[in-house]
């Protein structure tokens, strides 16, 4: 095992797991926990090993079975990717703390078919962030949502219904990015991402090229939800058993958002996006800012804390669309900066959900009256998260959101700064509201005179981790933008 | 006119897969019926499939299955065998693609136990009361 294919190790560790956990988890539960968390805490281990190998050496990749590329299959680490490794390993690892509690609440006697799905998972989205094949990509997202579908079927009443229009939804999204691979391949004869990035320039054939173009973002933005493309993910977020919200909520738009950008930068170039066709660039932050402001509106009409939470995932998706299609280095740092803070503010507040829940067992807004003096703990770090995500200093949803509010000003995109502006309005609006009816409203009437407790070390030690990282990261923005995320902007910037 | 219909007959399997997949389209946004609606998932992804294998078509070309020491000696003439790749992809592709209809179909058994049917009007009807 030498440092130069850790990163697939990474990657195969909860592969590999998943079936032990489904083979031995069936025998004795308790087996799952330690060989859960174990291989999530060795990806992690070994991810931050990559991302200082990756500091210290630049990037370096992996040919698997020995095929050279561009025939074989790549598996690469750049900056970016070694960054995204460590956001989702770290990510998995401590919401699995919380899901292991919450899932055998939630599924009593499934927890080995959760948890197989759950590490295949984890593995799907650690490899999306590697390969370096365009086609090997579309077979990873597929792998992803398969799983994901799994996972969101699993909850009670409703579920499997959203479940199966994700599905419908997703495999359309899938289909259009395999749609923009063929018409790729059929241009280049390759499928290697950097083989194709060299073979475009020396052809012609602009409407087919673009045409690839349009059906891989499209794809890309069904996954992602991209507003108006967004019609599968509340329901889905919302109705899946909290485990797997833990999970997928934080890191599958924002693994799609980095996909996005893997796309556009390693196939495509900035002349073809921006230079070449400003009027489309121009149209897509717009798109974005209306994401932002449609998303952050609906967010207000919800009367449930996941149901609002997962319209304020649809808006953070605008704004980091947003700031990859803003053109300028100060927008594309916000958007990446912004793609590990929102993982981790979206990580903080589910797993306060899951606290609640695993007490209260609904999030509705009429039963969190009185939480604050009922979970003041679990309280407490879900006021981080709202702050986070609200942008106040020194939080770190703030610095995210101040990069990607210079970026918009200096390209001169009035609307897509306004909507952010709204947007954080609205956040501020929203949990404030929460923190008004959990702090000052009296007990309700539903759980007046139960004594209810803190929810168990086990769910409360992973939510306390997330919101320090919030104000960690929010308090070394400057070193992390300077020393790692400088380095992780796509060539050109 | 005669451009147009030479440009259908000269690219046919791409017009075949358009059509295909237009016909999977509306099925999956117009139909009602949740089966339908997968069935024309299948067809959208199986439209997808055919565009690919057909553009790795080549008139008069053999399977690309060579021999070893005739490919040594003589070198490979690429009009001669059809491109590969194009199937072998697809091959993955199918293999994603059951796989999605499985966990569909799995899915839709669950929804059919809950609300004892699969129209989505008399599910939303049931969800109403």
């Amino acid at each position: 095992m030498s440092t130069s294919n850790l990163h697939v190790y990474v990657m195969a560790a909860p592969l590999l797991t998943a079936f032990f956990v489904n083979l031995v988890g069936r025998v004795s539960k308790a087996w799952i926990a330690p060989l859960t968390l174990g291989c999530l805490a060795f990806s992690s281990a070994a991810s931050i090993i990559v991302l200082g190998r990756v500091m210290a050496y630049g990037g370096f990749s992996y040919t698997v079975g020995n095929w050279q590329a561009p025939y074989g299959i790549e598996l690469v680490v750049d900056h970016l990717s070694a960054v995204m490794l460590v956001l989702i390993s770290v990510v998995a690892f401590i919401a699995t703390m919380s899901a292991l509690k919450s899932t055998s609440q939630e599924l009593p006697d499934q927890e080995y078919l959760f948890f197989t799905l759950y590490l295949i998972l984890i593995a799907g989205l650690l490899g999306l962030v590697l390969t370096a094949d365009a086609f090997n990509l579309y077979v990873l997202l597929e792998i992803t949502s398969i799983t994901t579908y799994g996972l969101i079927a699993m909850g009670k009443g409703r579920a499997p219904l959203a479940s199966f229009n994700y599905i419908i939804m997703g495999s359309i999204g899938a289909s259009f990015y395999l749609l923009g691979v063929g018409y790729l391949y059929l241009m280049t004869g390759s499928l290697n991402m950097a083989d194709i990035a060299q073979i475009l320039p020396t052809i012609g054939g602009g409407a087919a090229i673009a045409t690839a173009l349009a059906f891989m973002l499209v794809g890309l933005w069904v996954k992602m939800a991209f507003f108006p493309l967004h019609g599968w993910l509340p329901n889905a977020y919302s109705l899946a058993p909290t485990g797997a919200a833990i999970l997928v909520a934080p890191l599958m738009t924002k693994v799609t958002i980095y996909l996005m950008v893997r796309v556009m930068f390693t196939i495509f170039s900035v002349d073809l996006l921006f230079l070449q066709n400003p009027a489309v660039q121009n149209g897509i932050v717009w798109a974005a800012a209306l994401a932002i402001i449609c998303a952050s509106s609906l967010a207000l009409a919800q009367r449930d804390l996941k149901r609002m939470l997962t319209y304020i995932i649809v808006a953070e998706v605008g704004y980091m669309v947003g700031g990859v299609w803003l053109a300028n280095s100060t927008g594309m740092t916000g958007a990446i900066l912004h793609i590990v803070n929102d993982a981790l503010m979206t990580l903080c507040l589910f797993l306060a959900i899951a606290a609640i829940l695993y007490r209260l067992g609904s999030v509705e807004f009429d039963s969190l009256q009185g939480i604050y003096r009922k979970m003041p703990i679990t309280m407490a770090a879900f006021t981080v998260g709202a702050f986070a995500m609200i942008g106040i200093p020194p939080t770190a949803g703030f610095f995210s959101k101040w990069y990607l509010l210079l970026g918009g000003i200096e390209a001169g995109q009035w609307g897509y700064v306004v909507a952010l502006l709204f947007s954080s309005l609205v956040n501020a609006v929203l949990f404030f509201r929460i923190i008004e009816i959990g702090y000052f409203h009296k007990d309700g009437e539903h759980h007046g005179h139960e004594k209810l407790a803190e929810a168990p070390l086990s769910m409360q030690i992973p939510l306390l981790i997330s919101a320090t990282a919030l104000i960690v990261i929010g308090l070394g923005s400057g070193p992390l933008v300077e020393k790692i995320i400088k380095l992780a902007l796509p060539v050109g910037f | 006119m005669d451009q147009i219909a030479a440009l259908i007959i000269a690219k046919y399997n791409y017009w075949i897969y358009v059509t295909l997949m237009m016909i999977g389209f509306y099925a999956m946004i117009g139909k009602r019926n949740l089966v339908k609606k997968l069935i024309g998932l299948n067809i959208f992804q199986t439209a997808i499939i055919l565009m690919f294998v057909s553009a790795g078509v080549k008139k008069g070309a053999k399977i690309p299955i060579l021999d070893k020491h005739h490919v040594m000696e003589h070198g490979v003439n690429v009009a001669d065998i059809v491109n590969p790749v194009p199937h072998v992809l697809m091959l993955t592709a199918i293999v994603v693609a059951v796989s999605v209809t499985g966990v569909a179909l799995a899915i839709l058994l669950r929804i059919y136990r809950e609300y004892g049917t699969l129209e989505e009007d008399e599910i939303l009807e049931k969800l109403g009361q």
